[in-house]
């Protein structure tokens, strides 16, 4: 189909060359396209996650609600965590991870582009694949972790859908943490040692690790649901002797990093926001680095404190338990840290800012109630009350989506270039804080007095009334909140202050290219002698221990006695750097520290270098194999011709995407 | 980098392994949580046979123990297909990776016997826990060596469209790194299934 665009090249597998239009994004292979797609996917998933929460949350407003079915309102609450989960928590931090990443770390792309479009095109047909379910007799309705044998009932294929859906998430997944690890470990400008990366790269790095060893538990445990459902497996079944307790223990031991693997990237980024606005260095950057470290590690040993209720004995309940509580400290160690970066620092209280303190604050108490379900006791007491909704919307709402918006108001003019609106910020943060707070601190309050979750209604004359009523003004109220930052995104569209390269005055790299960034990131790699490397390119300290700014701006000039000889003027030579992921010779090869001083001294104005600079071609390759996953799990579920037809998709993108001409030729 | 080289003026900001060399690590790493979690669904269920069969009466281990032997002696048609592909002997490669293939498919072939017969003596998917955690294990790792095949095709077929060569060996070593991994997992495989006795 694809073929006959670009026919100049010749060849059966020509690339196509398209920059702009809609074609240009179905074949990009840029990262920092690949980050807008994934951006604006997960914010579509992240209105229909909403606009399914509000369903929940008018069902729940008053006693013996009738807005939705039982049915209906199972598929609800389960959509609505499935999505926020996998469809928008996850994928909007890989698209700040995808457009910072290399920007942040002075490359030029990923390692596999091709692998990048890839993980995206297979994200997407995740989403639509579980959505498809409504449309085709029943979303999955067994809840998120879809405990078997639970989820083994057959009235509807909706779980079905959600072990072949998650599965092609988790595909995603993995080929993104594989390309970031890669792309991390081996593809850092001159001088970016591990020490000096920012905060946000190191998250981006333990996440993908625990994504790359998370993913394939929860892989089987899906594996084996789908065989159960589908071909008459015993996995989950107790009348054939099968132990119930299976599938937990596998969707736990996948299921709690996955927590970090939400929580890790959001700490990132307030460490970055944070420092930036309080115009001090992360105090205490090798204990945030090492306590991030120290989350993944334990976040592998504590899986089983989401089954104190499951019986498993006194001693493994203890030793859970301890392990519970020792996860804490490094959590805690990370909020000691955030405090003392502001700490007598020239706070300056713009959006981004308010959205990481609000971050800080929110997760302290969703941390908090976290470790009260480690006392077994009191756990008890709690699992499957909405005691537990509340906990986990402090850390992932309260936290992560605190954070991610955090994010997205400090890199918005870097990716757009032009600034979001400060007032209509700081009113979009105030109402989500007030909406957020009514919304789930009443859910404690609930829990504590008894309401079991996943309750399609509540009677009337428990108490619940009034904290349930309070719940769902406060759902309505985050809805404005977020319609105030859609239009603070028209706002900004249409007559937004055009950003510059570095609004913020900000500490690193992505902040000395222009906003945004041209296709090919910097004119010339930068190399690096500092941590925060930005900031010293444009301050100096001065005897009495006062920063200085250096006058010729971000590059420091030979006078400055910070002065590198070549800070920026790296010819743009090393940009053959892994940019594409079929040359031989990548970074791995030829560690660009080991040629920079053979390099030339380049004369020409940075901008005409930018032009001789090689980069991957788009490819029709990674849409197409992507698209194969989908119909093979149609497949399944249907008709074997359509399995066939799905596997010749994917074989043929496979052949496809080997056999392809080279980045260079085109 | 060498020694020869002056003192860097930068610390190494990059582990000197080709990337993709890095990634396939990277997945193969992921692979054995795969493997482990099956491995362990399967210690969970081999006593768990209802019914059914027990692994007692099914497994034939002088049998397998010959079909281990063909894909053992596999990792070595593959070393030496790489190694010819680096000393720039196209031919000597492509038959290498045919003969590698080629056990591959033997090791299949007797799989695919061996579940054949399995079901003939009562044991199917849906007979026992025990037989779904059988046939799942194995059946994945099957499809893991099918996959193998069909890249050391597609090498083949790379290499008659010119490519790999003593300077483009990298595809070659990538797959046989991850068919090494396929080989060492059957090990565990057959040592915890077929050797230590169920009961």
């Amino acid at each position: 189909m694809a073929t006959a665009v670009a026919p100049q090249q010749g060849g059966l597998f020509a690339r196509p060359t398209a920059k702009t239009g809609w074609w240009s994004w179905m074949t990009t292979v840029d990262h920092k396209k690949i980050g807008i797609l994934y951006g604006v996917t997960a914010f579509f998933f992240f209105i229909v996650g909403g606009v399914e929460a509000l369903l929940i949350r008018s069902q729940l407003a008053t006693p013996n609600g009738e807005v939705l079915s039982p049915a209906v309102y199972n598929q609800l609450f389960t959509m609505h965590g499935l999505t926020m989960i996998f469809f928008v928590v996850m994928p909007m931090g890989t698209a700040l991870m995808n457009f910072l990443l290399p920007l942040m770390i002075g490359a030029r792309d990923v390692a596999f582009p091709r692998l990048n479009a890839f993980s995206y095109w297979v994200f997407l047909s995740a989403g639509l694949f579980m959505y498809s379910a409504f449309l085709l007799g029943g979303a999955p309705d067994g809840g998120w972790f879809g405990y078997a044998p639970l989820s083994l009932d057959p009235v509807t294929d909706g779980m079905t859908y959600y072990s072949l859906g998650l599965q092609i998430a988790g595909i995603a997944s993995l080929a993104g943490a594989i390309n970031f690890i890669v792309t991390i470990i081996n593809m850092r400008a001159p001088g970016m040692t591990l020490m000096r990366m920012p905060v946000f790269v190191w998250m981006t790095l333990i996440t993908s690790f625990l994504l790359l060893f998370a993913v394939p538990v929860i892989g089987v445990a899906l594996w084996e649901l789908m065989f159960d459902r589908l071909f008459g497996a015993n996995f989950f079944d107790p009348a054939a002797g099968a132990d119930p307790l299976l599938w937990q223990h596998l969707f736990w031991l996948f299921g709690h990093p996955e927590v970090y693997i939400m929580i890790l990237p959001a700490m990132g980024i307030v460490s970055e926001v944070l420092p930036a606005f309080s115009r001090k260095p992360l105090f205490g950057y090798p204990a945030i680095v090492f306590s991030g470290a120290a989350i993944a590690f334990m976040g592998w040993g504590v899986w089983a404190h989401h089954m104190f209720a499951a019986g498993l004995g006194p001693v493994a309940n203890s030793a859970f338990a301890l392990s519970t509580m020792f996860i804490a400290v490094p959590t805690g160690v990370k909020i000691f840290n955030w405090i003392g970066t502001i700490w007598g620092g020239s706070v300056r209280l713009t959006t981004p800012f308010l959205f990481s303190a609000g971050f800080v604050s929110m997760f302290i108490i969703g941390g908090l109630s976290g470790v009260t379900h480690s006392i077994v006791p009191h756990d008890a007491q709690q699992t499957d009350t909405y005691y537990v909704v509340g906990h986990l919307h402090y850390v992932l709402f309260g936290g992560s989506i605190f954070g991610l918006f955090s994010g997205i108001y400090y890199w918005w003019p870097k990716v757009f270039g032009r600034l979001l609106s400060e007032k209509i910020g700081k009113f979009h943060f105030l109402l989500m804080l007030v909406g957020f707070n009514l919304t789930f601190m009443p859910f404690h309050i609930l829990g504590l007095l008894g309401m079991p979750r996943r309750q399609y209604y509540f009677p009337a004359n428990r108490g619940f009334e009034v904290w349930n009523l309070l719940a769902s003004i406060g759902a309505f109220t985050i809805a404005v909140s977020i319609l105030v930052f859609l239009y603070n995104v028209a706002v900004s569209r249409k007559k937004g202050e055009a950003a510059g390269a570095d609004p913020w005055d900000a500490r690193t790299l992505e902040w000395m290219t222009t906003s945004p960034p041209p296709e090919h990131n910097f004119d010339a790699i930068p190399v690096v002698r500092h941590r925060d490397d930005f900031w010293y390119r444009k301050y100096i300290t001065t005897p009495e221990g006062e920063s200085a700014r250096v006058f010729a701006g971000g590059a420091a000039s030979d006078e400055e006695q910070h002065s590198s000889e070549a800070a920026s003027d790296e010819p743009p030579s090393s940009s053959a750097e892994g940019a594409s992921d079929r040359e031989p010779n990548t970074a791995g090869a030829a560690p660009p520290e080991s040629s920079s001083e053979e390099r030339p001294h380049a004369g020409a104005s940075a901008e005409e270098q930018g032009h001789g600079i090689h980069l991957p071609s788009p490819s029709y390759f990674p849409l197409l194999t992507a698209a194969g996953m989908p119909v093979i799990g149609y497949g399944f579920i249907y008709s074997p011709i359509l399995l066939a037809a799905g596997a010749v998709m994917l074989l043929v993108g496979a052949f496809g995407w080997v056999l392809e001409p080279p980045a260079e030729e085109a | 980098m060498s020694a020869a080289h002056p003192p860097a003026e930068h610390p190494h900001t990059s582990t000197g392994l080709d990337n993709a060399k890095l990634a396939m690590w990277a997945f193969l790493g992921s692979e054995c949580l795969f493997f482990g979690s099956f491995i362990s669904t399967y210690l969970l269920y081999r006593n768990v046979t209802g019914d059914g069969p027990t692994s007692a009466d099914l497994y034939d281990i002088p049998y397998t123990s010959i079909s281990s032997f063909v894909l053992l002696m596999s990792s070595l048609t593959m070393v030496l297909a790489l190694s010819s592909v680096q000393n720039g002997d196209r031919r000597a490669m492509r038959i290498w990776l045919m003969a590698t293939a080629f056990l591959g498919l033997t090791f299949i072939g007797g799989q695919v016997f061996e579940f054949t017969t399995f079901v003939e003596e009562g044991l199917t998917l849906s007979t026992s826990a025990f037989g779904s955690s059988f046939f799942v294990l194995t059946g994945f790792h099957g499809a893991h060596v099918t996959i193998g095949i069909l890249m050391l095709l597609g090498l083949t077929v790379m290499s008659s469209f010119g490519r790999l060569g003593p300077d483009d060996s990298r595809p070659v070593e990538l797959v046989g790194l991850y068919w090494h991994f396929v080989d060492i997992v059957w090990i565990v495989i057959f040592t915890v299934i077929y050797l230590i006795p169920s009961g």
